[in-house]
């Protein structure tokens, strides 16, 4: 326990703050939160400042997810904390580590409807990991301590801190706990050696075995172990959505994203495999399709943190919960004690090889010179592999899941729990923010990036040069694509008419914006992009009317994939 | 199956919403509940009964059991558990017979009798929920008037 210290409840949360490591955090003044702010100026938290708060949350969950320590948001009452329920609820979605900071009117106002009063803490409260409002100051430094520790640890998640201006205001002796206790919340599982070795087991009598790597394995960094794992046992690797990159994608045994919009090779290996090795997922039904098809004829091994994601959605043969990184070190150990290596190549390691390398032949792709698969693998091809990509929700984030390889797991993140549009563009930023030496790059659809452009301003005026990779199809895509497949081409409320002009606008904002319309141009540009130190949008004009395929359609199995004819 | 669910909660404002909530945001239904303060008042306990196949009340114990607020919440064995349940019937009375007969019905019930009137009889019942129920039946033909029940209250029994 530290020295007691008078002090007002504004300072307390930037001293506890600070006590954390936090630099610097993305937000928005207003009256209810002007005592917080006019702490900014006696401390030494960069404050960045954004132009809508929903962008606050996500550059906060950029940061997060980058540097797996929770990125801060502020926002003032009602409004601005309304704003940022959007962000919330999409790093709760991810499992994001966040601390958002709300402003809230005093005490003696709340539920008297007073002016920018929002009950933030009600509303908030399903989407959110846990959420404060101290009533007085000397409640803020436990507040603050118990905060970040619960947003960071277990299964990671947003926590809302909702401070009314009085408490900001009071001044109050302090104490800064080193220690504190919540009854509740017993984040951590030991090691489980039990089933573990159950599992190598099961995995060493399978014909079919496969791994499918979900975003828990992003979050705890197990790619090391993950790595071992399937070199061992020769296990080919499929991964979520969200767990995409969470093992090179270049590797030999990597055979990319399953789901809706997985790869080819993937949904059929994972379609006719008979055991899964399931890693840190919650088995979406974007990433598996229905139920019921997916586990009848699979024996299921599910490792995760959160107990609660065993047998949720998925009967389970095997479970093992606690930090999948912790309980795949064991597997190694055991793996290695027991000298187990498998070398020989089985039928069903061949059948995986000759599927995947059938499927990277022979899938149809667009013909025309600025296809998505060709633009992306350009990007690919000139993007140093330490690159951090980000993506907003479409049709551009599936041509990334499929044409961009991650080569260095953990380096690709996209809203895929909740699937939030305007997503990407903060979120790189608070990326680069987190990892300011690496090329950061939002790959972008035109609906999405003009959702949160106006982050063009924070990028431009913090100095804070991200590039937006914007596939532009004036166009709704992905709802396009839809109309198109199921609604007879009844296109309704998705036409973007090429509006606004992206490279106008990126230069009004004092970015960069660059056209490219031909392979040419886009290997320029992206070389530009890479070589300045200002944000920079390159708008890349594609054909309306290119589909993402494969595509498993909703409510049926992975088995059922619509492939381009 | 019906589950017996018993909730160590922080005695805190707002918990009963976020338990509640949970029950609602992830499509479980409450069929009764209580709380009331325990023998240490930084607790409270919930006791919530509620329907489901066995996956789907794993699934709510779990749930119950990740949130932060959540000290203890067990799964009760229906036949190691006391379990009882509170609840006042106003039942009509038509003729002169009728309340020696409800009086007859309370008391093979073990209930207890309040406010009786000329037209209306009370009754007080403290039982498990499927013996409300058979009591409910019985009086039904007199002409139930108004009900109000607590939920049910319970408790493991030592030793199990
Ligand atoms: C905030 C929000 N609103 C609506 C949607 C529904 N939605 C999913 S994809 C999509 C179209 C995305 O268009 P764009 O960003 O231009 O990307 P494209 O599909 O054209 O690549 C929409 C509207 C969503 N995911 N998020």
């Amino acid at each position: 326990m530290n020295k007691m210290e008078t002090m007002t409840g504004a300072k307390a949360l930037m001293t506890a703050m600070e006590k954390e490591g936090v630099k610097q955090v993305f937000g928005l003044p207003g009256g209810a939160n002007l005592p917080m702010y006019d702490e900014f100026a006696r401390c030494d938290i960069r404050h960045i400042l954004v132009r809508h708060e929903q962008s606050a949350a996500h550059m906060a969950d950029g940061f997060g997810r980058v540097s797996r320590k929770p990125g801060v948001c502020f926002a003032t009452s009602g409004p601005g904390a309304t704003n940022i329920l959007t962000g919330i609820a999409t790093a709760q979605a991810d499992s994001a580590p966040m601390i958002a900071v709300t402003g809230q009117v005093p005490v003696n106002m709340i539920g008297k409807d007073a002016f920018q009063e929002s009950d933030i803490i009600g509303m908030a409260n399903p989407v959110v990991k846990y959420a404060f409002q101290p009533r007085t100051a000397s409640e803020v430094p436990e507040v603050v301590k118990k905060g970040f520790f619960i947003a960071e640890s277990g299964r990671p998640g947003p926590v809302l801190i909702d401070i009314p201006k009085d408490v900001q205001i009071n001044e109050e002796q302090m104490t800064f706990p080193d220690e504190f206790k919540i009854q509740g919340y017993h984040p951590w599982a030991d090691p489980d050696i039990v089933n573990v070795e159950k599992a190598i087991d099961m995995l060493l009598h399978a014909e079919k075995p496969i791994i499918l790597a979900g975003g828990g394995t992003i979050i705890s960094s197990a790619f090391a172990e993950l790595q071992a794992i399937a070199e061992t046992l020769m296990l080919p690797v499929v991964t979520t959505f969200k767990g995409k990159g969470a093992f090179p994608e270049t590797h030999p045994l990597s055979l990319g994203p399953i789901g809706m919009h997985g790869h080819a090779e993937a949904n059929k290996m994972m379609a006719e495999a008979d055991c899964v090795l399931a890693i840190g997922t919650r088995f979406s039904d974007r990433s598996v399709g229905t139920f019921e098809a997916f586990e009848k004829r699979l024996k299921i091994i599910h490792m995760d943190v959160d107990p609660a994601e065993i047998g949720k959605n998925q009967t389970t043969q095997i479970a093992v919960i606690g930090d999948v990184r912790v309980n795949l070190r064991v597997m190694v150990k055991l793996l290695l004690q027991k000298a187990i290596k498998k070398t020989d190549e089985t039928p069903w390691l061949k059948h995986v090889k000759e599927t995947k390398s059938y499927w990277k032949e022979n899938l149809k792709i667009h013909p025309g010179e600025m296809g998505a698969a060709k633009i992306l693998r350009k990007l690919r091809e000139l993007l140093p592999k330490e690159s951090i990509i980000t993506t907003e929700v479409g049709q551009h984030q599936m041509w990334a899941s499929l044409f961009y390889d991650v080569i260095q797991p953990g380096t690709f993140f996209s809203s895929t729990g909740l699937g939030t549009m305007g997503w990407g563009f903060p979120a790189a930023i608070g990326a680069k923010v987190a990892k300011p030496d690496v090329p950061v790059v939002d790959i972008a659809g035109d609906g999405s990036f003009s959702m949160t452009e106006n982050s063009l301003a924070t990028a431009v005026l913090e100095d804070i040069p991200v590039i937006v990779f914007l596939l532009n199809n004036s166009t709704l895509g992905m709802v396009a694509q839809w109309q198109r497949t199921f609604y007879g081409r009844r296109m309704i409320g998705v036409d973007q008419q090429s509006c606004p002009d992206y490279v106008k606008l990126a230069e009004s904002y004092g970015a960069q914006g660059i056209r490219a319309q031909s392979m040419d141009e886009l290997d320029k540009a992206i070389k530009t992009a890479l070589s300045s130190n200002v944000a920079t949008v390159i708008d890349i004009p594609i054909d309306p009317e290119e589909d993402v395929l494969p595509f498993v359609a909703p409510g049926t199995s992975l088995s059922d994939m619509i492939l381009p004819s | 199956m019906w589950a017996i669910l018993s909730i160590l909660v922080e005695n805190k404002p707002g918990i009963l919403f976020k338990v509640t909530h949970l029950f609602r945001a992830r499509n479980f239904n409450i069929d009764s509940i209580s709380v009331g303060t325990t023998e240490n008042p930084d607790y409270s306990k919930m006791t919530i009964t509620t329907y489901g196949d066995e996956k789907q009340i794993d699934q709510i114990v779990k749930q119950l059991d990740k949130m932060i607020d959540t000290v203890k919440v067990e799964h009760l064995d229906e036949h190691k558990t006391v379990f009882r349940e509170l609840s006042i019937f106003k039942i009509k009375l038509s003729n002169a017979n009728d309340s020696m007969e409800i009086n007859k019905l309370a008391n093979a019930y073990g209930g207890k009798v309040h406010d009786v009137k000329k037209d209306s009889i009370m009754v007080e019942l403290t039982a498990t929920p499927d013996q409300i129920k058979a009591f409910e039946e019985l009086a039904k033909p007199f002409g139930i008037l108004d009900v109000a029940r607590t939920g049910v209250a319970a408790l493991q029994r030592s030793g199990v």
